[in-house]
């Protein structure tokens, strides 16, 4: 009998999530950035580097290199998509909306503003993983916050 | 060896409606019932502090506390108990070597010599040190079969270095290294010798006095034993000369206002109340090892291991890391393009808890040139079972990232 794990296990580790893994989008540096920032999970040694470049408010383009667990790479992966193009508050504001999907939130993962990685939704099963999705998005919101 | 697992209680408990197939044993063992009957029952007939008490109570538990140095000293063949420290684990053991020692023995300019497969917990210590001594810490590199490089540790022992360390098994590759060996050409060189034997004692018979390390440190709670409790065996004549690593109750003679003398080995070196349940029930997983006998649990770790290795190198894609030959019951490895630590999730659903990551060792982790690896470490209680249950478990891993089922 497949229990909630099993069943959650397929959803972890779903079509959408393995392609991110193995083709992140916006994969590399921007060497002309304004913002970059590196993030590591000591814990298990993954590793993330942010570059943004921003044309006022708007993130006019954005790269992500390291290395790390499919969810680590294709919940980044995701992110890159979401946030390019994006004034920068809403990028934050994607981020929040995320971390409550990350913690059970339904209503978070029905929200069509988070595209894709809504496909992550199921991370929040795996108390354990969930450091690991939202390793990209701390990057996003350490590189975001207001310069001084 | 006989079969064990019965007397393991958290192995009778299903996980998600499976038997747990625990191979995370290099990481902290599990306890038989044995030592959580002797904890208990310390509990219910001992408990007092030690070493102050006039009253029958605090005079048992000291001589229940006292006794299990005497069994410590038996079981890892050192010939003093004067010259057994009890300690919280492995990480306080280095600690206190590295401060205490570090502070007599150690200048500006000196060398200390550590190798590139020591655990982080034998190699922060020594980076302290040297950046407090302002001296040089020189790391031994690898064979490109995972053994210390005796050439460049030959190298290194020119430097004529004041303190030289290693780890007694690797706990990401198994390598059981030539203590013995290592330690004769560093005390030609005039160095203290340094062994991490948190992955050893456990799995090995272990006789320090044959091995001739000047300190040799292990931790109770990967020896079936509680968390919280290791030891230090130290040549006395060096712990003599050594000065006191925490200060307080215990570890006094006398005090004055401004300064004190301090109390002879080994209580020097044990300030404080001391974790006399820790000890108890280091004693028990002692007596529980010597009974299964330590040459027997070896060869069956050996022999898992084997089969481990000849079972998972038949899975496709599959990288095994480690020394040919002889190893102790650890296996490292990586599949395919799979994450460790998405292996280590995958294989959790079926019961199997292996450990995925850096094993707090990153400079062996630049070496091996990957992030991470999955790892499986075997004990007294895992069977062939365990190793088919984990090799199963991997084909479902292999599947859901998309490959062909061989």
């Amino acid at each position: 009998m497949p229990d909630n794990h099993t069943s959650g296990l397929a959803e972890l580790y779903q079509e959408l999530i393995l392609d991110h893994y193995r083709r992140p989008r916006n994969h590399g540096s921007l060497e002309a950035h304004t913002r970059r920032v590196a993030l590591a999970n000591p814990t298990c040694g993954d590793e993330l580097e942010l570059d943004l470049l921003l044309d006022g408010e708007t993130i006019a383009d954005v790269r992500f290199s390291g290395h790390g667990c499919s969810i680590s790479q294709a919940s980044a992966s995701m992110m890159t998509q979401l946030i390019k193009g994006r004034k920068l508050e809403d990028a934050r504001a994607l981020a929040v909306r995320f971390s409550e999907m990350m913690r059970g939130s339904a209503e978070a993962a029905r929200d069509k503003s988070l595209g894709e990685a809504r496909a992550l939704a199921g991370v929040a099963k795996f108390p354990v993983r969930i450091k690991c999705a939202l390793l990209g998005w701390n990057a996003l919101e350490e590189s975001t916050k207001p310069q001084p | 060896m006989r079969d064990v697992r019965s007397d393991f209680p958290i192995l009778q408990r299903p996980v998600r409606g499976r038997r747990l197939v625990y191979l995370d044993s290099a990481a902290t063992t599990q306890k038989p019932r044995q030592v959580i009957e002797a904890i208990v029952g310390y509990y219910e007939t001992l408990n007092a502090n030690v070493h102050r008490g006039a009253y029958d109570l605090a005079v048992r538990a000291t001589e229940a506390y006292e006794a299990v140095r005497g069994e410590v000293a038996a079981f890892v063949g050192a010939p003093d108990p004067s010259g057994v420290i009890f300690v919280r684990g492995t990480t306080e053991a280095i600690n206190l070597v590295a401060s205490s020692l570090g502070r007599v023995r150690v200048q500006k300019g000196d060398t200390i010599v550590v190798t590139a497969m020591e655990h982080h917990s034998n190699l922060i210590p020594w980076q302290l040190l040297a950046e407090a001594r302002e001296a040089h810490l020189v790391m031994v590199e690898l064979t490109p079969d995972w053994q210390i490089d005796l050439d460049d540790f030959r190298r290194a022992l020119e430097r004529e270095p004041k303190i030289v360390t290693f780890t007694h098994v690797s706990n990401v590759l198994g390598t059981i290294n030539p203590v013995a060996e290592l330690t004769r050409l560093a005390h030609d060189a005039g160095a203290v010798v340094v062994v991490d034997g948190a992955q050893a004692v456990p799995h090995v018979p272990v006789n320090v006095a044959a091995l001739d390390a000047d300190f040799y440190v292990f931790s109770g709670h990967k020896m079936l034993a509680p968390m919280g409790i290791g030891a230090l065996i130290g040549k006395p004549a060096l712990l003599d000369v050594m000065p006191p690593y925490h200060g307080g109750g215990e570890m006094i003679r006398t005090v004055l206002d401004t300064s004190a003398t301090y109390a002879p080995l080994p209580h020097k070196f044990e300030a404080g109340t001391p974790n006399v349940e820790g000890a108890v029930g280091l004693g028990a997983a002692i007596r529980y090892l010597r009974d299964l006998g330590m040459e027997d649990v070896a060869a069956h770790e050996r022999e898992l291991a084997q089969y481990a290795l000849e079972r998972l190198g038949a899975i496709e894609d599959l990288t095994l890391f480690g020394p040919p030959g002889v190893r102790a019951g650890v296996v490292s490895f990586t599949l395919a393009d799979i994450h460790p630590h998405d292996l280590a999730t995958i294989v959790d659903s079926e019961g199997v808890a292996i450990r995925a990551g850096h094993h707090c060792a990153q400079p062996l982790m630049r070496r091996l040139n990957v992030a991470a690896t999955a790892r499986a470490t075997f004990y007294v209680y895992n069977t062939r079972d365990d190793v088919d249950a984990l090799v199963a478990a991997l084909e479902k891993a292999r599947a859901l990232f998309g490959y062909a089922h061989a």
